[in-house]
């Protein structure tokens, strides 16, 4: 653990933030820009993750293992997630036939 | 039978229940019997409470049953018990209203026969009889006001019994209304009562007020709101003119209700709580006044009126004013005389006049009719007696009633003799104008009219009969010494009156030569009364002329009921009507509706605009949410 520890201090804090800072920034793009619903999802799994990384940065920076804690109810919550959401996007494709977001636009009133 | 009391209310009320719920089941004659037994079984209990009253009075003792029923509410110290209390006062009380009240359930059964709410009439009748029960036997202002407010419930239903004719129904509103400004000034003095004495009970009140001085500034506010009270039960100025519209109702009722009992509620009232009046000389002046003024505006208008009831209407406002009279002159056992008297009379001449309107086929001007006596003897010669008896011709009993008040007023002031005389000259005069325009003379009615004329019923007659037995002598259970009597009725109740004595009561004073003065005065003056009438009307055929063909003067100004209906429209109604409209133009629908339907529009406005962003496309929800976090972030970063 304390091996672990050092090797991530290894690296600087403000490298960690921004590096966190740019795939959260590619998730929501490719959240935002994307059409195809699998890239989404894989967005959405980015920006979790790297908040995930970060969390684990600042845990091991400040010795408070909570923060890892919490970056395992992130993950289990992921799972939960990707596990609906491709149930869900299988659905989608077996009534459209397709994968574009475009195609859910049933959903106004 | 002191115990069994409570059930001279109760057993009119359950023909109430049997005849309301049944009343379109029911065979009328069983209807009938229902309604006419309850009240006989209650005139039974009141005679033989009133026999042990009397005997118990014959023997000196303490004349008074009172009976605890049971505790209604107990709230800090104020503690009400629905309690019944049986005097002098309120046994003759009961028996005139079960006793008056049998003889007209019995001439209704007649009169209402072909009418389809035949059961419905009865059942409001009989719930009457059970209110006005409440109201003379409570033994505490609060079991008065009960009855008080029953008899007003009462009287409304029945006024407005033929609801369909929406002068009748408004009629009957009127009434209410009335009544109801008057019950708020009982509501206030019983407040008042409560707080002054801290009970409500009559014997609490009055032993405590008897050591009161005169003139206390707190009973004199008590006095003038139950006075208040009075002006709306009992019809007196400025709020009688509910009476003789009450005439909407049908006649048994008006006799009834509108003559013999309700209305002498507020008498009943003032004569129960003598000791506060008594200790009270303004609102005893007050009441003298209001009551003579009453007396003679309503016996100036009643003598120009064409239509049967509402002369007997405009008298009976008359008489009660004559009563209030004799309250504020301190006559207070001359009121309650007339009260009895006045019952017996008033009844009978409205009943009288019901048998002819029932005769005539509904038709209640006096100018269509004429020469009935032929066709009505049996209704004529009892109302040639009450007519005799109410313009006070002895030996009948108007003449004693009547006499004792105006002895009591011109003790107390001549001014107020003089009014009260005048009032019973225009008392004889539209008596004899009416028994004249009715019996006497051609037949002025239709030829189908006159082939319909007939006797009535022996259920009608015999009421009338009887009434008329009782007008004749009823004079004499009060007659005065200088005639030879003993004041009888006057040491029946002089019980009730034990506290006002020691505070200082009135008594007559006058010398016998001086009584005798003013009785021949009075007598003189009504058979004068009667001659002139007899002149005008028989002799001389002066049949009043048509509604268009308008006289002047004088007869305008009675005929049009000195204009006090269109007085209060304009100075009250009207006002009231117009700051209701502006109410509900500006504040209700303006103000209230405005605000209320103006937030619903918003809500339904803004949700027709933001819905439109609700656009379908996945890419714009998750743009927005990321804006939405952006913009979280950036009011987290400055703030």
């Amino acid at each position: 653990m304390g091996n672990i520890v050092e090797q991530i201090q290894g690296v600087p804090l403000n490298h960690y933030i921004i590096f966190c800072s740019i795939i959260f920034a590619i998730g929501v793009t490719g959240v935002l820009i994307r059409r195809n619903v699998i890239i989404i999802m894989m967005s959405i799994e980015l920006m979790l993750n790297s908040v995930n990384l970060l969390l684990a940065a600042f845990s091991a920076y400040r010795g408070d293992p909570s923060g890892q804690v919490f970056v395992f109810f992130v993950m289990a919550l992921a799972a939960a997630e990707v596990a609906v959401g491709l149930a869900i996007i299988i659905m989608v494709y077996r009534n459209t036939k397709s994968l574009d977001i475009e195609s859910l636009s049933k959903l106004r009133w | 039978m002191k115990e069994l009391i409570w059930l001279i209310p109760l057993i009119p009320f359950v023909g109430f229940v049997i005849n309301g719920l049944g009343r379109n089941v029911l065979p009328k004659a069983l209807v009938g019997i229902i309604g006419c037994g309850t009240v006989l079984l209650s005139f039974l209990l009141s005679v033989s409470l009133y026999l042990d009253i009397k005997a118990a009075r014959d023997a000196g003792e303490v004349a008074e049953i009172s009976r605890h029923l049971f505790d209604w509410f107990a709230v800090g110290n104020l503690k009400v018990s629905l309690s019944f209390l049986i005097d002098p006062l309120s046994s003759l009380m009961l028996l005139i209203i079960t006793g008056v009240g049998l003889l007209i359930h019995l001439y209704s059964y007649s009169y209402m026969s072909g009418d389809n709410g035949f059961g419905k009439f009865f059942a409001y009748l009989n719930l009457f009889i059970f209110f006005m029960t409440i109201l003379v036997m409570g033994s505490n202002y609060l079991v008065m006001f009960i009855g008080w407010e029953g008899v007003g419930l009462c009287s409304y239903l029945l006024i407005g019994f033929w609801f369909k004719n929406s002068s009748y129904a408004s009629a009957a509103k009127k009434a209410f209304v009335m009544n109801r400004i008057g019950d708020l000034g009982f509501l206030i003095a019983m407040f008042f009562i409560l707080s002054t004495f801290g009970s409500l009970e009559y014997k609490e009140v009055f032993g405590q007020a008897a050591t009161l001085s005169v003139g206390d500034s707190t009973v004199l506010i008590i006095t003038l709101l139950l006075f208040v009270a009075a002006t709306g039960k009992s019809a007196q100025i400025p709020l009688f003119t509910w009476l003789p519209d009450a005439m909407a109702g049908p006649t048994p009722v008006s006799a009834l209700i509108h003559a013999a009992t309700m209305v002498t509620a507020g008498i009943y009232m003032v004569v129960r709580s003598n000791i506060l009046f008594t200790l009270s000389p303004v609102t005893m002046e007050i009441m003298a006044i209001v009551g003579l003024a009453t007396a003679l505006i309503a016996a100036f208008i009643a003598l120009t009126q064409n239509d049967i009831k509402k002369v007997l209407a405009y008298s009976t406002v008359s008489q009660l004013g004559y009563m209030f009279l004799a309250l504020g002159v301190g006559a207070f056992t001359g009121a309650f005389f007339h009260v009895l008297t006045h019952a017996f009379f008033k009844a009978l001449l409205f009943l009288g006049a019901g048998s002819v309107i029932h005769a005539m086929s509904n038709e209640q001007d006096m100018r269509s009719m004429g020469g009935l006596r032929k066709s009505l003897p049996v209704t004529f010669v009892t109302m040639l007696i009450g007519t005799i008896a109410i313009s006070g011709i002895p030996p009948l009993a108007g003449f004693f009633s009547k006499d004792e008040i105006l002895a009591y007023a011109f003790q107390h002031n001549i001014l107020y003799w003089a009014v009260g005389f005048l009032t019973a000259l225009f008392t004889a005069f539209y008596m004899f104008r009416l028994l004249y325009l009715t019996f006497f003379g051609e037949f002025r009615g239709t030829a189908e009219q006159k082939s319909h004329l007939h006797e009535s019923p022996w259920q009608m007659t015999l009421p009338l009969i009887v009434l008329a037995i009782l007008s004749a002598i009823g004079g004499f259970m009060n007659v005065p010494e200088a005639l030879g009597g003993h004041h009888n009725l006057a040491h029946f109740l002089a019980p009730i009156f034990e506290g006002s004595n020691a505070i200082g009561s009135t008594t007559l004073t006058l010398s016998h030569s001086t009584e005798y003065i003013l009785m021949g005065a009075s007598v003189l003056g009504a058979i004068v009364m009667a001659i002139v009438a007899y002149n005008t009307y028989v002799s001389k055929k002066n049949i009043p002329v048509a509604d268009d063909k308008a006289e002047g003067g004088l007869h305008a100004l009675s005929y049009n009921k000195l204009y006090i209906d269109e007085l209060y429209d304009a100075v009250i109604v009207n006002p009231l009507k117009k700051l209701s409209t502006v109410l509900y133009k500006y504040v209700d629908r303006l103000g209230i509706d405005g605000f209320v339907n103006g937030l619903g529009e918003f809500f339904v406005g803004s949700g027709k605009g933001i819905r439109l962003l609700q656009s379908g496309h996945v890419g714009f929800y998750i743009f927005m949410m990321v804006i939405g976090v952006v913009a979280i972030l950036i009011y987290g970063f400055f703030y």
